[in-house]
């Protein structure tokens, strides 16, 4: 660990560039102030900017290492949507600012609900929700409000595939509804016989990713939402893996009714070291009047064209706002930036080249000697490895190659995800990296597993190349350590 | 293809190892019916100069206007540094630090923001922040029900100067778990809590202040958190990061102190930015840590017994509880809590109370300005931090209009909060003299 930046604090140190000029003490009776001095560092500018340049030197990024983390999109994110995103108007724009101040800036979010409803094929696009989670969250919503304007108050059940991210249950659970989860057949559709079981007169509707978070396409998504709508239910598109079908198939023409899309995965936002998200919805006719607001609307002013806040008046029956304002603006920016940059046919390459890199990565790990977990499916843009066998005859984990990876300069997979696979790791290339890249990481998972195998190397305490090493998290739950105090 | 890499001869040769004859058999599992050919609704690609040239345009239409907006968004000096730092591609293309060993700058870029926002709200611990400072109020509605199991109501009070967005966001998100959050009795005088018409018979789960309130004015938050603790109501405080360099911190607030502080992180090294990103900050006492949504970091040892840092308490989260997670919370705002975390390091606490006091002072001389013309006055008595109300004496829409035509931003309409023709204005550090001036001259223009 580096020291911290309250240990380098000397105490009348500052940054003397960036305060203010002095203003009298404020005119503010006594009993409103504060009298303690709460500790908050003392250092130089130049100090502070050496210290977190060499804190930022201890990740793993996209810009310095290949992060074939699965179900995350670790692709390139371009630097000019960023540079765009924080021109001085539009970083500086007050969210609350007239329209007349801010017809730049609509045009280009009215533009992008236009190309997301596209590459979506649905009717209308709310951009307001924050994160995959919160657009998730918005997506049962108004599956509720929907059942709930016809009058049909007794839909409160939510199906969830066992291999549906954790936000699924979670997310229909804080929408008050109760989660009936379903298996998963061997080759990795869902289990036809099994949702037909949990359909009934309580169904509100199915939280589906697709292709799903095991690497595969749901063949029989057609015959699944048929049954779902016959049943009384709506179907709800987990966007995680978009970037699979871009212009491909669009969950608007696999009869989805709300989709929420990660724009920080497909759309190529940056991931921040977690967050900011964006979880974009897009929603079919039936739920157009519960979308979340406000949304951009397009008007035509005495022949002029003209962009402006629909919300509460424009959409009555709204499931309501979920932000402050409208949501992560500079990243939709970002996102629209994007987007204008890959362009139409670029938009299928994306699909195209991320379900290639898979594929091909897929082939040559399972011809060194790795076991797939659905070895007779195509790879969506992502597919598992599992290391069961292995962890069975010489202890080698999931956990020990992700450890291992590291020290050979590559991020790990995820792991232990999804739960129904045991010693996994999903893995996910994205279209933007090189054949030479994919090529050096089989290079090193062979070798991983030739020195397990051949030279009985453990990995149990690797890695040993990075800043630290294994950590203890039972000591980090049991003894909580969450805020400097000074010894 | 911008941004893939693959030549014609990498893509024949990867089709040969995986055994196809085209990348379209990759897509041969997708029944047939479903595919499409093309995208209508997106446009051609644009070369980087082409689309910065598109962005530059639309950017000035947007202009740079003299902003006296608040209204839970302020316009701050950022330093250079800030950014330039939060934007290094080893913390802006990085993701949640799942490969803590890989990860260590992140956490503790974190680690460090936890004990720096903690110290400022006066509270035990922080979590590495929620998406922003409205839908923070939802989570910590929420987690005031997890904790306070005594009471079973539901009732969450709000102080009348809470900002009415926060409210409708709380109500999206957690109206369907059986809240319901119903507002405390205002007095018109000071636009605060009107104590003497405080009634005992409700069993609040919660009890919500905002200081400074939405509408700019300061609440005797020590009373109405002995109020809320009598009822054994868990205290909520909704608070500006920056004024408290200067206020008294909510863990300070009455005997015991807020239980839970939570608010918008944008004040601390975040632009505008049309509303977002931002970040929501929450902190709380240490007992109910385990009930807190969203990540947390610790610092613990690693197999040399080095100090080192990670994701903790993971079982409260929806990756491990699923159902039973405390939120479905799954990001943070990372980059733009590794920028605040940048913008406090720079600033020091000396430099947040000058920028503080500053604030104060250009919102002192702008509301005296303002008050100097003919139809305008203070809408509420007492004292105010970097933002107040005026009353004026004709609808504020037009006069707003008027002078967004000169390119001034006049402040925020609150004639819908108050119920009477009014204006919330806020003047930042960021604000001369000449600035204000010109705003008090412009105005008293449009109204002569």
């Amino acid at each position: 660990m580096s020291e911290l930046i309250f240990e380098k604090s000397r105490s009348g140190r500052r940054a003397f560039a960036q305060a203010p000029s002095e203003a009298a003490a404020p005119a503010i009776p006594k009993r409103f102030l504060r009298t303690d001095t709460p500790r908050l560092p003392e250092a130089s500018e130049l100090q502070v900017v050496r210290h977190f340049t060499r804190l930022s030197q201890k990740n793993f990024s996209i810009d310095t290492q290949f992060y074939p983390l699965g179900s995350c999109t670790m692709k390139y994110n371009p630097r000019a949507c960023n540079a765009l995103a924080l021109l001085p108007e539009f970083a500086g724009r007050h969210p609350l600012g007239p329209v007349s101040h801010g017809q730049g800036f609509l045009t280009c979010m009215y533009e992008l609900q236009e190309m997301l409803k596209d590459v979506t094929g649905m009717q209308g696009v709310s951009l307001t929700p924050m994160a995959g989670a919160q657009g998730e969250l918005a997506g049962v919503a108004m599956i509720k409000a929907y059942h709930e304007a016809r009058g049909d108050h007794d839909r409160n059940e939510i199906i969830v595939p066992d291999a549906a991210h954790g936000t699924n249950p979670a997310t229909a659970n804080m929408c008050g509804c109760i989660v009936k989860e379903i298996p998963t057949g061997p080759d990795g559709d869902i289990d036809i016989a099994a949702l037909k079981a949990v359909l009934g007169p309580g169904t509100a509707g199915i939280m589906l990713t697709n292709p799903s978070t095991l690497g595969v396409f749901e063949r029989h998504i057609k015959d699944v939402a048929d049954m779902v709508h016959d049943a009384g239910g709506l179907l709800y598109y987990d966007g995680a893996n978009l970037n699979a079908i871009l212009g491909k198939v669009r969950p608007g023409d696999m009869d989805f009714d709300v989709i929420h899309m990660n724009l920080h995965k497909t759309f190529s936002t940056p991931h921040g070291g977690g967050g900011p998200g964006s979880g974009a919805v897009g929603v079919n006719k039936r739920l157009l009047p519960f979308m979340p607001i406000p949304v951009v609307g397009k008007s035509d002013v005495d022949g002029e064209t003209v962009y402006s806040w629909l919300a509460e008046k424009d959409f009555p029956q709204s499931i309501g706002r979920l932000s402050g304002f409208m949501g992560n603006a500079g990243v939709l920016l970002r996102a629209y930036v994007y987007m204008r940059m890959v362009g139409r046919t670029g938009m299928q390459r994306i699909a195209e080249y991320a379900t290639l890199n898979a594929n091909y990565l897929m082939a040559r790990l399972r011809d060194a000697g790795f076991e797939l977990a659905y070895p007779g499916r195509r790879a969506s843009h992502e597919f598992i490895v599992t290391l069961k066998h292995e962890a069975k005859s010489m202890q080698l984990t999931a956990m020990d190659v992700a450890k291992a990876l590291l020290d050979r300069n590559y991020h790990a997979p995820t792991t232990y995800f999804p739960l129904l696979v045991s010693e996994c790791l999903l893995i996910e290339p994205t279209e933007t990296e090189s054949k030479e890249t994919l090529d050096g990481f089989v290079a090193a998972m062979i070798d991983i597993l030739r020195a397990a195998k051949e030279d009985g190397v453990d990995y149990k305490e690797a890695p040993y190349k990075m800043p630290v090493r294994r950590l203890d998290d039972v000591k980090a739950a049991r003894q909580l350590d969450l805020a400097y105090e000074p010894d | 293809m911008p941004f893939i890499p693959h030549t014609e001869k990498d893509t024949q040769e990867m089709l040969a190892t995986i055994g196809v004859d085209s990348i379209e058999d990759l897509f041969d599992e997708i029944p047939a019916k479903l595919r499409i050919d093309s995208l209508r609704g997106v446009p051609d690609a644009q070369s980087e100069m082409e689309i910065s040239r598109l962005m530059r345009q639309r950017a000035e239409m947007d202009g740079s206007p003299l902003c006296f907006i608040g209204a839970g968004a302020y316009e701050h000096h950022i330093p250079a540094a800030v950014w330039d730092i939060a934007t290094r591609g080893e913390f802006y293309s990085a993701y949640t630090p799942y490969q803590a060993e890989a990860s260590q700058g992140t956490l503790q870029t974190i680690y460090e923001y936890q004990s720096m926002i903690t110290q400022l709200t006066g509270l035990d611990v922080s979590n590495a922040s929620l998406y922003d400072g409205a839908s923070a109020l939802a989570e910590a509605a929420l987690m005031a029900v997890r904790t306070n199991r005594r009471v079973k109501t539901g009732l969450v009070l709000l102080a009348p100067g809470v900002n009415p967005v926060y409210e409708q966001v709380a109500a999206s998100i957690a109206g369907s778990q059986g809240l319901t959050f119903e507002r405390l009795p205002v007095d018109s005088a000071s636009g605060n809590v009107a104590f003497e018409q405080l009634r005992d018979g409700d069993d609040p789960v919660a009890v919500v202040v905002q200081q400074p309130s939405f509408p700019g004015t300061l609440e005797d938050v020590d009373r109405l958190t002995d109020w809320a603790h009598a009822k054994n109501a868990i205290l909520i405080g909704i608070v500006n990061p920056v004024s408290l360099a200067l206020l008294k911190a909510p863990g300070h607030w009455g005997e015991q102190g807020a239980d839970i502080a939570i608010g918008e992180g944008q004040p601390l090294g975040v632009p505008m930015s049309s509303g977002g990103p931002y970040f929501g900050f929450m902190t709380c006492k240490q007992i109910h840590v385990r009930q807190m949504p969203g990540r947390i970091v610790g610092r613990t040892t690693d197999l040399d017994g080095k100090p080192g840092f990670a994701l903790t308490l993971q079982a409260r989260e929806q990756h491990i509880r699923r159902t039973k997670a405390t939120s479905n919370i799954c990001t943070n705002q990372g980059l733009m809590v590794t920028a605040a975390t940048i913008y406090m390091s720079l600033l020091g606490l000396d430099g947040i109370a000058a920028v503080a006091r500053s604030s104060h002072a250009s919102t002192t001389r702008l509301v005296d300005g303002l008050c100097g013309i003919n139809g305008v006055q203070r809408l509420y008595e007492g004292p105010y931090f970097h933002e107040a109300a005026l009353k004026l004496d004709r609808p504020v829409a037009p006069l707003l209009a008027a002078l967004a035509e000169r390119d001034i931003l006049g402040g925020f309409d609150l004639t819908g909060f108050a119920g009477t023709d009014a204006l919330l204005v806020c003047a930042t550090e960021t604000k001369s003299a000449a600035d204000i001036d010109a705003y008090v001259s412009a105005l008293a223009e449009v109204m002569a």
